[in-house]
């Protein structure tokens, strides 16, 4: 196990990273409330999923296809988001 | 098309898919792409039979204006029996669990889809989902209509709203298992040279529909997730008194629903160009624009679902959006009714009943999709909005399209199913009675709807009496014409005549194996050089 | 699809293993679909109820759901190790690995245990039996909190056990070879899981604070 940990360091950056983030994200609740950190969060959560899909799912590895079967439930959540709001935002 | 010499004689080397082993464990138990077509053949023949029945039943209730052979409350759960199973147990599975499981493989050169387990646990699934809808149709049925409006379905509705939600919510998942098996096995199951301009329409409308499948099943299984739990728990996600939206009901539910439909008339559409390039012995007109318009219809009916709510309190700025959207996604299907024709033209027309089911599709379409368009004009709709133009509009597109379609198929691909050949004479009048019941059943819907009448309702005003008992009487005529087949083709498969391995002189892969074909579909990997509908007009069809 | 490599087994096996992959992340995009209703449900409700969303957030315990986010995070760490160590053949390793994933995934799930017990004490659940004093719109936060992360919750239960699954294919007394793809497979899912977490937690836990 020790072994295959030396081995993967580059999977231990990655979770410091995303462990750093948590934490960024976390702390903010020390400070006043303010405009800013509700999108602040959510780029965190954003950040966190990119590192965990490139690189623990490998899709940086793979190839187009596989990018873009992952990248169309979210582009079909956006349409189905982008027109309920386009409704709900001009009443 | 391919190197395979075309078969002068059946290969006798291996018993067919049929006969390799005739056991019940064998057959449900299967693995093989065809049984599980056919499996769905019979389970979905008897779902769309339930569903004739409730709409028997309605049809009989407005012989009367006064409703007074069925009341009020049987005619709701009639309409809500009649749409849950027609729409979800008969017409979205219909030509991809049967036609695209039985066909489809073998159309791109493939021993079998690339998830056959998962397969056959989809067929189970559907069945799973069956019982539970008909456990609540049998316990006393729903209400609601199949749309499961809130906050009547999940407040105040009395009847078995969770047992039938909770069955559409498992069937959902048997689409989304065929839907995956058919993506990946387009992607990953071709044969050499199959390249994808090289793939039959048919093809590439059950991938395009299985990219829908996939992505807008989901968000019907959750929308009636949030329903029920709003009505087992009584919380209250759509509940105006604690700030939730009923209308929010209705954007996920018709996100799903409206593509569902687009769902349910691909296949046929890819079906229709298989027919239209048979039967005039001519190539598609325009492959490429064609398999485009194909993807654009998958693509832009997700973006339209509001011209559902025009009149349901959406905003206006929304529904103007929604307005030009559904009029934008009518252009793709307009182009393929303009390349159909022009496939015809100058084409060596054969009048055999799955052609005349082809050309039925076409003219029906045509009118359901006219009217859609009138549908989609905002101030329209605001006068058409639950009437019965809108009831007439589905119905061409859906069984003046979508069924017709499905009987062509049915037609065209019953020799290489089972190896034999039915009386064309006869499945030609059937293709004729159906079509003149269908329209004495629909086009007088169009008038009652632009003369106001609403639909839903058991009783109406007496001055269109007339016009529905005509529907009536259509109705009946219809009836005749689908009970037909259920003879005809079931007498070939013990009595018709051997089919050979093309009795049609198509062009496609599937053509290019014996009827009925083996196992493994292929005797070997057959390696694709041409495009598809290589057909000559000059040559002589056999 | 020309030059088939001369060893057809390994080539089948390169194609069976892709194909299984684009099954995987077909159905992750039904997931995505499947978990997306809600979230847009919450955007559009948040919008229109900013203050009783924030209020809802102030009574989640802020310090439970980071932990809670920590240990996915860890447990996806263990979960692509294990499948690094499938790669290399190291079945020791592999088992290891996904034993720590599958604890990991309990701890969440006793953690997430606790926390909707003691909503129950604080007269949060949504129905009948609200009794927490705040906006009208606060039980509209809390089913979807209970409806989101509940589902959430749900995949956590199948995830463990498939790991559970995968620690049995593993073993050396059954099967010859170390399930190579099955980790790959399960892992996709696995890491699926977790980023849907990383969605809901800003969502529920820091709004208004």
């Amino acid at each position: 196990m020790k072994r295959l940990l030396r081995e993967n360091r580059d999977l231990a950056l990655v979770l410091a990273g995303l462990l750093l983030l948590l934490f960024a994200s976390a702390a903010t609740v020390l400070l006043p409330p303010a405009a800013w950190k509700s999108p602040f969060s959510l780029a965190v959560a954003v950040a966190k999923t990119a590192l965990v899909a490139a690189i623990f799912m490998r899709l940086r590895e793979h190839g187009g296809l596989t990018r873009v079967f992952a990248a169309a439930g979210v582009c079909w959540l956006a349409i189905l988001a982008v027109l309920s709001a386009a409704d709900y935002l001009t009443r | 098309m391919n190197t395979l010499p075309p078969l002068a004689a059946p290969p006798r080397a291996e018993p067919d898919y049929l006969r390799r082993d005739r056991s019940l464990r064998s057959w449900l138990c299967t693995h093989d792409h065809k049984r599980i077509g056919v499996l769905f053949l019979f389970t979905l023949t008897g779902f769309f039979l339930l569903g004739a029945i409730a709409a028997a039943g309605m049809r009989y209730a407005l012989l009367s204006p006064q409703g007074n052979l069925v009341v009020s409350d049987l005619y709701n759960r009639l309409f809500t029996m009649h749409g849950v199973i027609m729409i979800w147990f008969f017409l979205v599975p219909s030509i991809p669990t049967v036609f695209g499981n039985f066909i489809l493989p073998m159309a791109i050169g493939a021993p079998d889809v690339a998830f056959p387990r998962l397969n056959l646990a989809s067929w189970y699934v559907f069945l799973a989902g069956g019982v539970l809808v008909l456990t609540a149709i049998g316990a006393g049925g729903v209400d609601t209509g199949w749309t499961f409006y809130t906050p009547y379905s999940s407040t105040y509705a009395n009847g078995y709203v969770m047992l039938m939600a909770s069955g559409v919510f498992v069937t959902g998942f048997s689409s989304i298992f065929t839907g995956l098996n058919f993506i990946v096995t387009v992607h990953r199951r071709r044969a050499p040279g199959m390249t994808w301009f090289r793939l039959p329409l048919f093809v590439w409308a059950i991938y395009a529909t299985s990219i829908i499948l996939v992505l807008a099943t989901p968000v019907l299984a959750i929308t009636l997730f949030l329903m029920a739990l709003e009505r087992g728990f009584g919380v209250g996600v759509f509940d105006p008194r604690i700030g939730g939206d009923p209308l929010l009901f209705q954007h996920l539910f018709w996100f799903y629903s409206h593509p569902a439909v687009y769902i349910m008339i691909l296949p046929g559409m890819g079906v229709v160009s298989e027919l239209l390039t048979c039967f005039s012995r001519k190539p598609i007109f325009g492959y490429r624009v064609m398999a485009f318009a194909i993807l654009a219809i998958a693509g832009l009916g997700f973006l339209v679902w509001g011209h559902h709510m025009f009149v349901s309190s959406e905003s206006l700025y929304a529904g103007l959006v929604f307005s030009l959207l559904s009029f934008l996604v009518s252009v793709p299907s307009a182009i393929k009714v303009f390349s159909w024709t022009a496939t015809l033209h100058r084409g060596s027309i054969r009048l055999q009943a799955p052609m005349l089911y082809g050309l039925g599709f076409v003219a029906l379409f045509t009118i359901g999709g006219l009217t859609g368009v009138a549908l989609a004009t905002l101030p329209l709709d605001v006068h058409l909005h639950g009437t019965y133009f809108v009831v007439a509009h589905f119905h061409y597109i859906m069984v003046g399209g979508m069924l017709m379609a499905y009987m062509g198929a049915l037609h065209y691909w019953w020799p290489k199913m089972t190896g034999r050949l039915y009386h064309d004479w006869l499945a030609r009048i059937s293709a004729l009675t159906i079509f003149l019941g269908f329209n004495l059943t629909f086009f007088p819907q169009f008038v009652l709807g632009y003369l106001g009448m609403p639909r839903r309702y058991a009783i109406y005003p007496p001055e269109f009496h007339t016009l529905n008992v005509l529907s009536t009487a259509g109705a009946s005529v219809l009836g005749v014409g689908y009970l037909l087949p259920l003879f005809y083709l079931s007498w070939s498969f013990f009595r018709g005549r051997p089919a050979g391995p093309n009795p049609w002189g198509a062009t496609g892969l599937e053509w290019r194996t014996a009827s009925p074909p083996p196992k493994d579909n292929f005797e070997e990997t057959p390696v694709v050089t041409e495009g598809p509908y290589a057909y000559r007009p000059e040559e002589a069809a056999p | 699809m020309s030059g088939i490599p001369m060893d057809r087994a390994a080539y089948e096996a390169e194609e069976r293993a892709a194909t299984n992959r684009l099954g995987m992340w077909t159905f992750l995009a039904t997931e995505v679909m499947f978990f997306g209703g809600m979230f847009v449900a919450y955007v559009l409700y948040r919008s229109s109820y900013p203050d009783a969303f924030a209020v809802g957030s102030r009574t989640m315990e802020l310090g439970c759901g980071t932990a809670n986010t920590a240990v996915l995070l860890v447990s996806s760490f263990f979960m692509a190790l294990g499948d690094r160590a499938a790669r290399k053949g190291d079945r020791g390793a592999l088992r290891g690995c996904l034993v720590l994933v599958a604890l990991l995934g309990m701890a969440f799930l006793a953690i997430k245990g606790y926390e909707y017990a003691s909503k129950v004490d604080e007269g949060l659940i949504p129905g009948r039996g609200f009794r927490y004093p705040g906006p009208p719109q606060l039980p509209l936060f809390m089913t979807l909190y209970f409806a989101m992360t509940g589902l959430h919750a749900l995949h956590m239960i199948l995830g463990v056990c498939a790991v559970a699954w995968l620690l049995w294919r593993s073993s050396p007394r059954r099967h010859q070879s170390v399930p190579v793809e099955p980790v790959a497979i399960v892992g996709l899912y696995w890491h699926f899981v977790d980023c849907i977490w990383i969605f809901l937690y800003p969502l529920f836990y820091l709004i208004g604070r």
